[in-house]
């Protein structure tokens, strides 16, 4: 096992695992907690139509799937805040869209797209330099905003009481969706379309059932979304499976855990 | 120091087709402590949250149309520094489920975000304002453990650490036992004793009103009538702003 760390590709799929799983969590507290679970769905198909597209063109499909991801999470928001039609209807709506838009830019592409599949599963193992500076700044960005905390953690416990307090509540919310956008995207190689959600939802949802605050409750998140990615990356390693499914497996198993706790 | 709290002229506010406030007049002077009574959807909270400057955020659907003015403390609502003002919303609209505990809310208000780490000066505090509500015990029980009554002495903490000048509470008294409600009064008037401040207070609790505050307002959409409660709590009166008086609205009036 110790072995394989010596492979540069299997140090970039631990890094890139690492960064991913802490920065998915951290958000996805805030996520989870303002019963938005469903945005990281919406937006990790908002990112498959981003790649799509840049497949489509010929360009990098990160540098697509980001301005496109990000305009979508922004899109999703304003609707939230100009309407009462309930967040999951408006991420409902963007994800059906996106969905429709990337099927679409597939289908004008010549030929079958082996590419495409990749971004749908992940594949953390051929995770490239280039990857790994994206979710670096990205990275560096959700650090550099690490002070914001207060203010969302407060808007997140009570939006009224935020806004009654003139704290710049629609500010933060934009800028979280962003973020969220961001994270999304530059994880999708690594944990693939169909599995990113889990990252932002599952350790924050274990680390809930385990916390009396909410502190404590991003900080397990944080450590529960990272730590995941070493068992689940071994196994992969080790017996041959895909590493995003053995890494959400891990996370599912580390929820269970948390559920067993409680009730004891 | 000005003399008035809350000043209000021609104040209207309509959401779409919906007139929740019409040509509201108002004029609170500092110290008061107002009871603001009226049927549902009459437009009190609408009242309270034009205060705060939240009139806008009420509703999401339809164009808001807000008219006249509002002065809370002598400047426009947005305009009061947020220490000057406590609020204590309805209990009905509190998310339980978000993990914290009582001790966090209530530094919660002193600093106006959300805390990482309670200093020890601001535990101090936060206990001491516990104390004073009769919830210290309830310092580090979690939100979603507390009952009714016990979430309100908290909030009422969270409210008053930040010593306001102007209390606003939207029925602070539901869900709350006869016992805690006696409670929220003493401490509502040992505070303003304490300090003189304003209290604006929407309640469904007539006769509590009636024995507490210093005038009561009584509101249908327009101000129906505004004074001293033996003046304004009269049959008449509320025949206009209810249409009829009796049980039917959850609301009794002693005598009648």
């Amino acid at each position: 096992m110790l072995e394989a760390l010596q492979l540069p590709f299997m140090q970039r799929a631990l890094l890139a695992g690492l960064l991913v799983g802490g920065l998915a969590s951290y958000l996805g507290v805030m996520v989870v907690q303002r019963r938005l679970s469903f945005l990281g769905d919406g937006l990790a198909h908002a990112a498959f139509a981003g790649v799509a597209l840049g497949l489509l063109l010929h360009q990098e499909p990160l540098w697509v799937a980001i301005p496109f991801a990000v305009g979508v999470s922004l899109a999703i928001t304003w609707v939230r805040e100009q309407s009462s039609l309930g967040d999951d209807t408006a991420i409902g709506i963007f994800f059906a869209v996106s969905v429709a838009l990337g099927v679409l830019f597939m289908s004008l592409r010549q030929g079958f797209a082996p590419d495409a599949v990749a971004y749908l599963f992940g594949s953390i193992l051929t995770v490239t330099p280039t990857d790994l500076w994206a979710m670096g700044l990205v990275a560096l960005g959700v650090v550099a905003l690490l002070p914001l905390w207060p203010d969302w953690a407060y808007a997140t416990f009570d939006r009224e009481l935020a806004l009654a307090d003139r704290r710049p509540v629609l500010l933060h919310d934009y800028l979280l969706a962003a973020l969220v956008a961001l994270v999304v995207v530059v994880s999708v190689k690594v944990v693939g379309i169909v599995l990113i959600a889990a990252f932002i939802v599952i350790p924050a949802a274990t680390a809930r059932l385990l916390s009396q605050t909410f502190a404590a409750m991003t900080l397990r998140a944080v450590g529960i979304g990272a730590f995941s990615v070493l068992p689940g990356l071994a196994s992969a390693y080790l017996f041959d499976i895909p590493a995003g499914s053995a890494i959400v497996l891990t996370q599912a198993l580390f929820f269970l855990l948390a559920l067993g706790l409680r009730r004891l | 120091m000005t003399a008035t709290a809350v000043e209000i002229q021609q104040f209207s506010v309509r959401f779409g087709e919906f007139q929740a406030l019409q040509e509201v007049n108002l004029s609170v002077p500092q110290g008061a402590f107002v009871a603001i009574v009226g049927p549902n959807g009459a437009g009190k909270s609408t009242l309270l949250k034009a205060l705060l400057g939240l009139e806008r955020g009420a509703l999401r659907d339809g164009p808001t149309q807000v008219s006249g003015t509002v002065r809370v403390l002598g400047l426009p609502p947005r305009q009061v520094p947020p220490g000057w003002v406590g609020y204590v919303p309805q209990v009905k609209g509190f998310d339980r489920s978000f993990p914290a505990l009582a001790l966090e809310v209530v530094v919660s208000g002193l600093r106006r975000r959300w805390p990482f780490i309670i200093t020890a000066q601001e535990r101090k505090k936060a206990e001491a304002m516990l104390d004073k509500v009769g919830a210290l015990a309830l310092a580090n029980r979690r939100l979603g453990r507390l009952s009714g009554g016990e979430l309100q002495r908290v909030y009422l903490a969270r409210s008053l650490i930040r010593e306001p000048r102007l209390l606003l509470l939207d029925e602070p008294a539901t869900g709350v036992d006869a016992v805690g409600e006696a409670d929220l009064y003493r401490h509502l008037e040992a505070y303003q004793r304490e300090t003189g401040a304003t209290i604006l207070m929407i309640t469904h609790d007539w006769e509590a009103a009636q024995h507490h505050a210093s005038a009561v307002l009584v509101l249908n959409r327009r101000v129906v009538g505004y004074g001293p409660p033996e003046r304004v709590l009269c049959h008449e009166c509320l025949s206009q702003a209810f249409g009829h008086v009796g049980h039917g609205h959850g609301l009794v009036l002693k005598g009648d």
